[in-house]
């Protein structure tokens, strides 16, 4: 069964991850959060699994500030 | 169906004309003791006459009661598919009924004035029944009626509303209100297709559990000439009815069905006014002339019952189960139920069926119910978001949609009613490996094929009334068990189009055993007589 990967994958993290924010750049917070919802659908159909989509979840559900609470 | 917000449509909206049946007193309100039947059906819509006339055509007498003494109030139910078709066409009246409506299957979604996704129900051909037709619910009990008229094995009693139910182990006292009063009905079996407001269920105390939705819409049914496809057209956020969906599709008579979305908190009485749904409607269609001829408000629940068999009352169609209209699943479902437990009655009561029979009505048609209130959930969450993050996420997929594959297939407008497939105990599980579009506890898809008089038609026409065998030539003649219909495909039967071994992988040799609801209950690559006894007694609930 397949596993969700949090190893580092990418050679240059940072890059990656400036990407991203880079995405955000001159959006309103409306817009953000649709831009992040389009990019969340589109990663997980690219991962196309629904154990490791649900893993996923259950991670970024748990690290939340609620997570507590949940 | 929904359940109406208020009392229905206001007393200015026009309404079609009705049918109207006259109440009849019945031999049973002059006896000394009460009258006793072996099938007592209550209600006489969809759900039950289907029922009744399954009942009669396998020989079991069936009193029918309805409150009312008239039909057509609405349009209701509009959408009809493809296993009701071949339920109804197995009753006799499929035909009649595809003439009638408007045949469709094609479905085009929009967001803002932009395709978003489209569907084709039935891609392929070789199906004697389309996926869907489009006809009036009062269209429909109109000739299921008159075909339950046609059956001396039917008693269909207006104005008989049932007020009073005592269980026994054995049976059921029923007390019935007319217009003459009230007398007692005994019967061995009763089956409760009384609908979303069911007496029987509120006799028995049973609840609901499930989620009921703040969602509020208007159904307006106008009678209007326009030169629109014949296909399931539904908006996002389009620019006539902005924020909110809309969905519009047509019914035979210039008649077209218009669902708008309106919110939780519209007042549903300022709503059904007539001048109000006029503007709304305007503000669609532009200049196009139309008339009202039917207003309703709704909301909905997703619930069903716990339970669908209470000692011998069996709960069929919305007072069991309840779902959004989206997709259809409700009176589909409800036929299905009917068709389900039918046979199953006439087989106990004809000596025939076994002791799991009864329960296996339970198992299969819960299943059914929870698939059809989860597909129904989910559309409906996607329809009517209820938060800012799940619509932003529902507009996410809507937006991907013209530029993606992935996020077409989650464009959820409703999933539209197919045949479950049941995990049922009555299936023999397979021992062979088997591809094709036949499964197990699902009625076996439908094929061309030729008898031997070269005489063409469907391989469902065949299948009935009782349980089936269907064997692929390979030059023998199984000896299939006693009351089991044999059909050797290649000798009684032909499949020219090889259609029929594609959907169910034959191959010389292959043996499928049907039961009389025309489900797949067991298959084998070689026939074998005594596993043949076992799975037709399996079948039958022993």
């Amino acid at each position: 069964m397949a596993q969700l990967i949090t190893e580092s994958q990418f050679p240059e993290p940072d890059a990656a991850y400036h990407a991203l924010v880079q995405a955000h750049r001159g959006l309103s917070e409306p817009e953000s959060a649709a831009l992040n919802a389009r990019l969340a659908l589109i990663l997980a159909n690219h991962i196309g699994d629904q154990k490791v989509l649900e893993q996923a979840i259950a991670l970024a559900s748990a690290t939340g500030p609620n997570a507590a609470a949940r | 169906m929904p359940g109406p917000v208020s009392a229905g449509p206001s007393a200015s909206t026009p309404r079609r004309a009705l049918f109207s049946y006259a109440y009849r007193r019945s031999r049973d309100q002059d006896r000394r003791e009460p009258a006793r039947h072996p099938v007592v059906v209550v209600g006489a819509g969809p759900v039950g006459l289907t029922a009744a006339i399954d009942l009669a055509l396998r020989g079991v007498p069936v009193v029918l009661l309805d409150d009312s003494d008239h039909i057509g109030e609405g349009s209701r139910g509009i959408c009809h598919a493809k296993r009701s078709l071949e339920i109804w066409d197995r009753l006799g009246v499929g035909e009649a009924l595809v003439a009638q409506g408007v045949t469709w299957q094609l479905g085009r979604v929009f967001r803002g004035e932009e395709l978003a996704y489209s569907f084709d129900l039935l891609p392929e051909r070789g199906h004697k029944m389309p996926a869907f037709i489009n006809l009036q619910q009062y269209l429909l009990e109109k000739t299921l009626i008159d075909r339950a008229a046609t059956l001396t094995g039917i008693d269909l009693r207006w104005r008989n509303r049932v007020v009073g139910l005592d269980a026994h182990d054995d049976g059921v006292r029923l007390t019935i209100d007319t217009p003459d009063g009230r007398y007692p009905l005994d019967a061995e079996w009763v089956i409760a297709a009384d609908g979303g407001h069911s007496t029987l269920r509120d006799l028995l105390g049973l609840k609901f559990s499930g989620v009921a939705f703040a969602e509020q819409f208007l159904i307006a049914d106008i009678r209007m000439e326009a030169d629109l496809p014949t296909e399931r057209r539904f908006w996002f956020d389009p620019p006539f009815h902005s924020g909110q969906s809309a969905l519009m599709h047509r019914q035979p008579g210039n008649v077209w069905r218009i669902d708008l979305q309106l919110g939780p908190d519209a007042d549903a009485e300022e709503e059904q006014k007539p001048e109000r749904v006029v503007a709304r409607l305007k503000r669609m269609l532009g200049d196009r002339a139309f008339v009202l001829e039917w207003v309703s408000v709704y909301r909905f629940h997703c619930r069903r019952i716990d339970r669908f068999v209470h000692g011998r009352v069996i709960f069929a169609g919305d007072s069991a189960h309840q779902v959004s209209p989206f997709g259809a699943r409700g009176g589909n479902s409800g036929v299905q139920d009917a068709e389900n437990i039918a046979w199953k009655l006439a087989a106990l009561l004809q000596g025939r069926g076994g002791p799991k029979l009864i329960a296996s009505y339970d198992i299969e048609r819960t299943q059914a119910a929870d698939e059809n209130i989860a597909h129904s959930t989910r559309s409906t969450d996607f329809i009517a978001p209820h938060s800012a993050a799940k619509r932003t996420l529902r507009n996410a997929v809507l937006a991907l949609a013209p530029h993606a594959g992935f996020a077409r297939r989650m464009v959820n407008s409703g999933r539209l009613s197919t045949a479950t497939v049941h995990d049922s105990p009555l299936s023999t599980p397979d021992e062979d490996d088997f591809a094709g579009a036949a499964r197990l506890g699902a009625p076996l898809p439908d094929a061309p094929v030729c008898d031997r008089n070269g005489r063409e038609g469907f391989l469902l026409e065949h299948l009935q009334p009782g349980f089936g065998l269907i064997y692929i030539d390979d030059g023998a003649r199984p000896a299939s068990p006693a009351g089991v219909g044999l059909h050797v495909i290649g000798a009684d039967l032909y499949d020219d189009a090889g259609l029929l071994a594609e959907r169910l992988d034959g191959r010389p040799g292959s043996a499928y055993l049907v039961r009389p609801d025309q489900h797949l209950c067991a298959r084998w690559r070689r026939f074998d007589t005594g596993k043949a006894v076992a799975a037709l007694a399996r079948a039958n609930g022993f």
